[in-house]
């Protein structure tokens, strides 16, 4: 026991768990609506993105934050409006925006060095250097939009489900999609101190998909993955302390062992009902017909 | 066309694209109070696009869009395009139509009971509960027509409300629109169905990118303007006062005769 509260002494782990697991929870909460969507691509490449944003903040000095945070929103953005448009293929389209801005960090980092936060941490996350600053920055950004997906649940449900009677009734598709990218850009963003670039997107994926294997409820659906995501960032963080072992990987390995438990457990419980199905409706005799001699049972 | 006075939608010399071939050209359209429209014509003909247009989802190039003032429109699309393993109930599904005036998550007591009348009044109340993916094709069609007349629209549009229904459940569609329609709902509907539904409908357009024809079944279901229209050739028998098409019979053609094994 002794072992396992140790690093609660550090306040770097303090820190560090606390925006884990509110940013676990913050991406398990939007990532429903990202494989709701069907947006797990975008939530992909939108964290690569981000990462040009990530290495030209750091070179030049500027505000991580407020830097990576332009650069992502201008993304999200620029994807948003690819996506609606569909005037060439949406997918190439992000893929170009995406893996171009991820170019650009990965050739500014190549031709200036690394100044500031690392290379390696910004690919993979770390436990370190999360100050009492970035708690609150994560707090704050989780706050904000769980009270936009509370306000607009309405509206956020119907575009999910049915975007096209959605702006046939009324509501503000169009306004409604860029929130809901501003809010993807702002997770990613807060998220990726202890998740790195390339694992942002399990963060997002895994909970929501978890929850979708345990609820048909859309409600409880949100619910279960917030706090799934909260649970993984938690006990993930954990494991990377004990482990020695980048914040990133431990948080999205606990998330897939979750999955693979749900998969399991779905697998059994449909082998059970199917064979209890079949002992109810399976008939003792089948009665034969014979189609040469019409009317003889 | 017969003029109409004060229709609920006009549509005036329309002319409609998404970048390259015109969908729709020269289209002159009214839907008048309570009137039941058939649209028909074959895939690519611009008939969703047509739907679109009245509804306000897609601006014409050119041409005139009338719509009277405070017109509620309701919308049903087409089943195909719906992910029906989405995580709601028919009850949830009805009241997404509802997202002006309250901001609260959760359903009033006054939302539940319009939720409650709208599925009673469709004969479904007792799937209230029941998840969207444990529905029927007829059942899903009650659920979106539900859902659009949640907010008491005047004119209701349907996106092919039959394709991929059994005949029985076509009848059932075609009745709940029928008794809509008597109720003074205006109703336009899409459909790929000449004998089964258009057939029945008291007026119908033609149409291929234009309107071709459009009147009663009787003055549009004619050789001439199905031919203009599809591009193929049918003939109009007639049973129980109704006109019915079928093919062109043509005793050269490969395809006659297959299921006989005559040749």
């Amino acid at each position: 026991m002794e072992t396992l509260l140790r690093p609660f002494d550090f306040e770097f782990f303090r820190n560090g768990l606390v925006v884990a697991t509110v940013a676990g929870a913050l991406c398990g909460l939007v990532g429903v609506y990202v494989v709701l969507r069907g947006m797990s691509y975008i939530g992909h490449g939108l964290s690569h993105a981000i990462f040009g944003g990530f290495a030209a903040s750091s070179l030049l000095g500027v505000n991580l934050a407020l830097g990576a945070g332009a650069w992502g929103l201008a993304s999200a953005l620029m994807i948003n409006a690819v996506t609606r448009r569909r005037a060439i293929g949406a997918d190439a389209a992000i893929g170009v925006i995406t893996t171009g801005s991820f170019a650009l960090g990965l050739a500014l980092f190549a031709l200036f060095g690394q100044r500031g936060r690392g290379f390696e941490a910004a690919l993979f996350g770390s436990i370190l250097g999360v100050s009492t600053t970035d708690v609150v920055a994560v707090a704050v950004t989780t706050g904000a939009v769980a009270a936009f997906v509370f306000l607009a649940y309405r509206r956020l449900l119907f575009v999910t489900f049915d975007p096209e009677v959605a702006e046939a009734s009324g509501v503000p598709t169009a306004r409604v999609d860029a929130l809901l990218m501003a809010a993807l850009a702002a997770s990613i963003l807060a998220t990726m101190q202890v998740l790195g670039v390339t694992l942002v997107a399990a963060e997002l994926i895994i909970p929501a998909t978890v929850a979708r294997m345990l609820t048909s409820s859309f409600s409880r659906m949100l619910g279960l993955a917030t706090a799934i995501g909260a649970f993984t960032g938690f006990v993930g963080m954990n494991l990377s302390y004990h482990l020695d072992v980048q914040s990133g990987p431990t948080i999205v390995l606990v998330g897939a062992a979750l999955f693979a438990v749900a998969y399991t457990a779905g697998s059994l419980r449909g082998l059970r009902r199917a064979r209890a199905t079949d002992e109810v409706t399976a008939p003792a005799e089948v009665p034969t017909l014979s189609l040469a001699e019409p009317g003889r049972p | 066309m017969t003029a109409v006075a004060d229709p609920l939608v006009r549509l005036g010399g329309l002319h409609c694209s998404y970048g390259g071939d015109p969908v729709l050209v020269d289209v002159d359209l009214a839907v008048a109070d309570g009137q039941f429209t058939g649209v028909v014509g074959p895939s690519g003909s611009g008939k969703t696009t047509l739907l679109r247009v009245l509804l306000g989802t897609v601006a014409p190039r050119r041409g005139t869009v009338e719509r009277r003032r405070g017109l509620r429109l309701g919308y049903v699309p087409q089943v195909e395009t719906v992910n029906w393993s989405f995580p709601v109930t028919v009850a949830q599904c009805v009241l997404m139509a509802r997202t002006r005036g309250r901001v609260l998550p959760w359903r009033s007591r006054a939302e539940a009971t319009e939720v409650a009348d709208v599925l009673e009044r469709l004969d479904i109340a007792d799937l209230a509960d029941r998840h969207i993916r444990d529905l029927s094709g007829g059942q899903q069609q009650r659920v979106f027509l539900a859902r659009a007349l949640l907010g008491h629209p005047e004119l209701l549009l349907l996106d092919e409300p039959t394709s991929g229904v059994d005949v029985r459940t076509r009848h059932e569609v075609l009745h709940l629109l029928a008794d809509l329609n008597r109720q003074g709902l205006a109703i336009v509907l899409t459909t790929h169905d000449l004998n089964g539904i258009a057939a029945h409908l008291p007026h119908l357009v033609c149409l291929n990118h234009r309107v071709l024809g459009q009147g009663a079944p009787a003055e549009v279901l004619t050789a001439e303007v199905l031919e203009r229209t599809y591009g193929a050739r049918m003939e109009i028998l007639e049973h129980a006062g109704m006109p019915v098409v079928v093919d062109a019979y043509d005793p050269g053609s490969a395809v006659v005769g297959l299921g006989s094994g005559r040749r």
